[in-house]
């Protein structure tokens, strides 16, 4: 197994931390691990994205062009992620804001309503968390329990309060899903 | 479960400082390494090991509190980045004119100039080749993990120690801001006085007191105004560095028992490679990769073997315009032998895919392919 995701969208909405959480979910299951942000400057208040990969087997090259799946935020994310994934690759996308659809016909298309749950919820921090819930329904590649384990070795102690709403989001986002046919 | 933590190259840097047992960090925060001053200030090692984290006021304050602290047999470090390092060069000649151990890490960034603060490796020629002037080298090592960001901390004060010598740390952009799995050292305890008056016989400690009184102070400078005591002096370092030569070489390789194109690369660049060469191999293709682990001392032996051994081309593959193509040209030492460079500059990281396009163009225009 070896699942290289790209994760996108505006800075403030969690992508880099749901990738840190991805991934230390990655370490909980045993598998080796990467995550790459972008940094600088067009982190402020523009775009962020970071690449996560999880592997079975020792990860040579933390740096890739191509994506099995391609987790996508908002619309600048996708006009510039879209043709970086594979063919045959996955797309998830929150539809909120989209004005463009995607294009690509030889992509598995997935949505996940994660920015009007949130708003439904009134817990905007727990977005990414339905929109990680939603990834993990599609590609189980690591257990709930795992992710929860993550968030416990990723969060300071002061924030492990949030875990049960963290876990309601993930659960949430694996029932909110849904397949574009 | 053992204690694998998820963590930035740059965050390991710090946890390394302090669990090595270091005296001191003095430092001046500049993207993409803030992360090593954020972290040791978080930690607060001064209420546990005792360590100093201290922000100066500039790179060139910070590598003149290492001089300070250094000269009396302290283990003591800063970090910076590409423009910072410049900054510091003066001091870093002092330093190993001084014979004074310290350690200095270069998360490096693309420039000349003020640059761009993504990652970049056109800083070999300053770090490798001198920096500051006068003739001086220090022992680089250049990690390609986050798990070698910890090791390599302590093998630096080791290298530091040994020679009495600057050692440096050449990471990039890519090591420094990248999560991956570490495992920490333990905690080290810092040195007793008694172990470093013991230790550090060249220590500007004074005269002492009691049993450990000695005659005279030791002076601690790189100043010799008299042109043969100069001269002696200079002897002194050369010995020392054909010494690092001889005994510090450490390079990893990958696939090249049987190969006829080798690609050199370090830090990041390696990491891009390695998938290269899995990806060529995939191929048939018979290509393999050295990975200077330091690149002073350079591993040239490694180089000239792979050469002889019946490499059909070499590329230097490096997140530059090609400077450590220089030390590869020198190490494969036959001009009938193509050396060719290739890398993306100014903070663009070049993907497997580029790599392995213009590793096929060199062999095709190298005869190595139909």
């Amino acid at each position: 197994m070896k699942e290289e995701i790209i994760i996108a969208g505006f800075g403030g909405q969690g992508v880099l931390s749901m990738g840190k959480i991805l991934a230390y979910s990655g370490v909980m299951q045993g598998q080796e691990v990467s995550w790459i942000p972008s940094y600088g400057p067009e982190m402020r208040g523009g775009t962020a994205n970071v690449t996560v990969i999880l592997s079975d087997r020792k990860i040579s090259s933390p740096v890739v062009q191509e994506f099995d799946t391609g987790i996508v935020l908002n619309q600048q994310s996708l006009d510039k992620f879209e043709d970086s994934i594979k063919a045959g690759g996955t797309l998830l996308y929150d539809p909120n804001g989209i004005t463009h659809p995607p294009h690509r016909t030889d992509l598995t298309v997935y949505t996940i309503d994660a920015a009007i749950e949130a708003a439904r919820s009134g817990n905007a921090k727990v977005f990414n968390m339905f929109v990680l819930g939603a990834f993990l329904k599609i590609k189980p590649l690591v257990t709930i329990e795992n992710v929860i384990e993550g968030l416990r070795h990723s969060l300071p102690e002061r924030a492990h309060k949030m875990i049960p709403a963290n876990e309601a989001a993930l659960r949430r986002g694996m029932e909110l899903v849904k397949k574009v046919e | 479960m053992e204690d694998i933590k998820l963590m930035k190259g740059n965050e390991v840097l710090a946890y390394a400082a302090v669990r090595c047992g270091a005296d001191g960090y003095f430092g001046y925060p500049i993207t993409p390494q803030s992360e090593v001053l954020e972290t040791l200030t978080e930690l607060r090692p001064w209420e546990t090991t005792g360590m100093v984290v201290l922000q100066a006021e500039s790179e060139v304050a910070a590598i003149n509190m290492v001089y300070g602290g250094a000269s009396v047999g302290k283990r003591v470090m800063t970090s910076t980045s590409s423009p910072g390092l410049s900054l510091m060069c003066e001091g870093l000649s002092y330093l190993a004119g001084a014979e004074l151990p310290c350690v200095v890490i270069d998360v490096s960034r693309g420039g000349p100039g003020l640059g761009t603060i993504q990652a970049s490796q056109a800083d070999y020629f300053q770090v490798v080749k001198g920096g500051g002037h006068g003739d001086y080298r220090m022992p680089v090592l250049a990690p390609n993990s986050v798990q070698e960001m910890n090791d390599f901390v302590d093998l630096a004060f080791e290298l530091a120690f040994k020679y009495l010598n600057p050692a440096m740390i050449l990471a990039d952009g890519v090591i420094g801001q990248m999560m991956e799995k570490v495992r920490l050292n333990p905690q080290k305890p810092r040195r007793t006085e008694e172990q470093i008056r013991r230790e550090c016989p060249w220590a500007a400690l004074g005269k002492g007191s009691g049993a450990a009184q000695r005659k005279d102070r030791n002076i601690v400078t790189s100043c010799y105004i008299d042109p043969e005591t100069m001269e002696r002096h200079n002897h002194k370092l050369q010995a020392k560095y054909e010494r690092m030569e001889r005994e510090e070489v450490r390079v990893e390789e990958m696939e090249t028992a049987d190969a006829e194109y080798i690609l050199v690369a370090y830090g990041a660049s390696s990491r891009i490679c390695a998938k290269v060469v899995e990806d060529a191999r995939a191929e048939g293709l018979r290509v393999g990769l050295i990975r200077p682990i330091t690149l002073f001392p350079f591993p040239t032996e490694t180089i000239r073997r792979a050469a002889r051994n019946g490499a059909r081309g070499f590329l230097s593959v490096e997140l530059s315009m090609g400077q450590m193509i220089e030390d590869v040209r020198l190490a494969v030492g036959d001009a009938t032998i193509p050396v060719r460079h290739f890398g993306r500059t100014g903070g663009i990281i070049h993907s497997p895919r580029e790599v392995f396009a213009a590793l096929k163009q060199f062999m095709t225009e190298t005869g190595g392919r139909q």
